[in-house]
């Protein structure tokens, strides 16, 4: 993977985001359903939070929340403070401003962030011009830059291809090229490693590590992947029902969990003792 | 539940994929061969999975199997006739007994139609009508009855996963392809969900091909494994020879990236072995 290009890096260190008591409702027709019901995550600069929980606890919704992108009928309540603002109240306009520029989010469904009858390269370099002002030539260089970062093969040809002829983790490490374009203080990446074998995964994950190391990105990493939490997260808070039932860091929450949900999802990772890759494999 | 044609002689073979290439035109002249001379074979209570790095071609391979890509050369036969490249809705008759879960889980929904409706669609295709009913099939899934008067845009991520295994699950397919269909999966959901349609294959007597890019998953789903790179199959055998001593350099890679949950943040191997 290429180096990070220092000389986009924000000059101040980036601000957090501190999630307080995020409540969601979504009412339709008559019926209202209550998703989160009190969430606290403290999502630090320079540090990578990880967002565990139950196939539909809550975890996307937390995400989609904190910038703006919920279904018609919801309701919130709480705080999600990034730079001495609540993003729950910001106006449409305000915090359209801010998403894809100081906030991103690389969604759990990679065709989410991409037009499918646009050129990768027209996305990426509109999408950099816009927020950015950059010129045509440097919008260029740096979506190349980009596409080799995520390690995304032959990124000149890339750029002019359309969303659909790329295989599924391809688009997945085009969509994070996407969130990572504007050089963003607050990373919220659902799920991001889905869709890649551990080999390019293991990559993936190097870079958001940099990205926070280096330059103090604020990570929020969903992922029901225990191996990607323990390889990546400093903090791990774990989600059920709309609710944290378990926050820590992350050699105390995957060692000594403490709540019985935590437990379960450790017990039923698969073992990996039987794993012999013999020792003359260099 | 038993099919007419019960598994038992041992050789009847539902999927035979003969050395099939498909290529695509990339940006300017030049072709891309995604699928290489692929051959596999799969018989009825058969668990084939087929695990390779992104890219390296098994969605298209998958594609191919269910005549949705037309092919550059080779055959793909399906209980002995030829599939044959047409649309979805086209389908000749013989060929309903294939179902696919896309990797893509909208790809397998109909945004505008209540998942229940889907569901029973499904069920229609059963020939064996009376083999499951959606609240069933939902609560299978870990899902609620009452979900069956929902949309799919109301599910997260991986309730929507499990509601197109649902549906495929419920045609009683012959065969039934998964691409990557349990990706989004925590580890107790991913063994329900796997042995659910190991269980499909076993006891309804149809194949499945289980495509997915995480060797620890298949190895507790399949029978046999294939592994893929750059477009060709590189290595095929038994699921535990293949975990255990696996031949073939890009194999040996992918168990050696495995994250391993221990706490200490260690990030997985980029080197050719396991670090701990
Ligand atoms: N538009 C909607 N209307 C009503 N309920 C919804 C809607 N979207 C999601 N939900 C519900 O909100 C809950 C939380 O969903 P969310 O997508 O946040 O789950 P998740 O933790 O990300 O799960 P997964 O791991 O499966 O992606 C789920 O029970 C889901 O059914
Ligand atoms: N419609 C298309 N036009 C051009 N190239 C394509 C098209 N579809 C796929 N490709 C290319 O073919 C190759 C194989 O893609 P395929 O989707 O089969 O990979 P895959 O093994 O399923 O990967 P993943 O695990 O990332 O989903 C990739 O390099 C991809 O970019
Ligand atoms: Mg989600
Ligand atoms: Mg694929």
């Amino acid at each position: 993977m290429a180096g990070i290009n220092a000389s986009a890096a924000p000059a101040t260190v980036s601000p957090g985001l501190s999630i307080r008591g995020l409540r969601l409702e979504i009412r339709n027709g008559k019926s209202i359903k209550t998703i989160l019901k009190g969430i606290d995550v403290e999502v630090p600069a320079g540090r990578i939070t990880g967002l565990a929980g139950e196939s539909g606890s809550g975890k996307t919704m937390t995400a989609m929340a904190v910038c703006g992108l919920l279904p018609d009928g919801s309701v919130t309540s709480g705080d999600a403070i990034f730079e001495g603002q609540n993003l729950l109240d910001l106006s449409p306009r305000r915090m359209n401003a801010l998403r894809g520029r100081k906030i991103s989010m690389i969604f759990q469904d990679p065709t989410a962030s991409l037009h499918p009858m646009i050129s990768i390269g027209g996305q990426l370099t509109d999408h950099m011009r816009h927020h950015m002002k950059y010129g045509k030539a440097e919008a260029h260089h740096r979506a190349v830059e980009l596409l080799t970062m995520v390690e995304v093969p032959r990124p000149e040809e890339a750029l002019r291809k359309f969303p659909h002829q790329f295989s599924g983790g391809q688009l997945q490490r085009i969509a994070i090229a996407i969130a990572l374009a504007c050089n963003p203080s607050v990373l919220l990446a659902d799920e991001p490693t889905t869709a890649l074998d551990v080999t390019v995964q293991a990559g993936v994950l190097r870079l958001l590590r940099r990205l926070c190391d280096d330059l103090g990105i604020a990570i929020l990493l969903v992922t029901h992947d225990l191996g990607v939490m323990s390889a990546l997260a400093d903090t791990i808070a774990v989600m059920r029902n709309g609710e944290v039932v378990e926050t820590g860091n992350r050699f105390q929450v995957i060692t000594s969990p403490k709540h019985p949900y935590t437990k379960a999802l450790i017990d039923a990772l698969p073992t990996h003792e039987a794993i012999m890759v013999d020792d003359d494999d260099e | 539940m038993t099919n007419e044609t019960p598994a038992g002689d041992g050789a009847e073979e539902i999927l035979a994929v003969n050395d099939i290439t498909v290529t695509y035109r990339r940006p300017g002249r030049s072709l891309l061969t995604a699928v290489d001379g692929v051959s596999l074979s799969l018989r009825r209570s058969e668990v084939l999975g087929l695990v390779g790095e992104s890219g390296c071609g098994k969605s298209t391979t998958a594609r191919a199997v269910c005549g949705l890509e037309p092919l550059t050369s080779g055959s793909v036969l399906f209980n002995g006739e030829p599939v044959s490249p047409l649309s979805m809705k086209r389908r000749p008759k013989h060929l309903l007994g294939i179902q696919m879960v896309f990797q893509n889980p909208y790809a397998s929904l109909n945004p505008r139609r209540r998942i229940g409706s889907q569901i029973e669609d499904g069920l229609g295709l059963n020939r064996q009508r009376d083999a499951w009913n959606v609240n069933e099939l939902l609560e299978k899934v870990g899902l609620h009855p009452s979900d069956r008067d929902k949309y799919p845009h109301q599910f997260s991520g991986g309730q929507r996963q499990r509601i197109a295994i649902a549906r495929a699950i419920g045609t009683g397919p012959d065969l039934l392809i998964g691409d990557e269909p349990i990706a989004s999966l925590d580890a107790s959901l991913q063994q329900r969900v796997a042995a659910l349609m190991r269980d499909l294959a076993i006891q309804a007597g149809s194949g499945l091909l289980f495509i997915s890019h995480d060797l620890a998953i298949v190895r507790t789903i399949a029978d046999r494994v294939a592994v893929m790179n750059r477009g060709i199959i590189e290595e095929e055998g038994p699921v535990d020879t293949v975990w255990r001593h696996p031949t073939s350099a890009y194999a040996r890679r992918l168990l050696a990236a495995i994250p391993v949950a221990d706490g200490l943040g260690k990030l997985p191997g980029l080197p050719t072995r396991r670090q701990n």
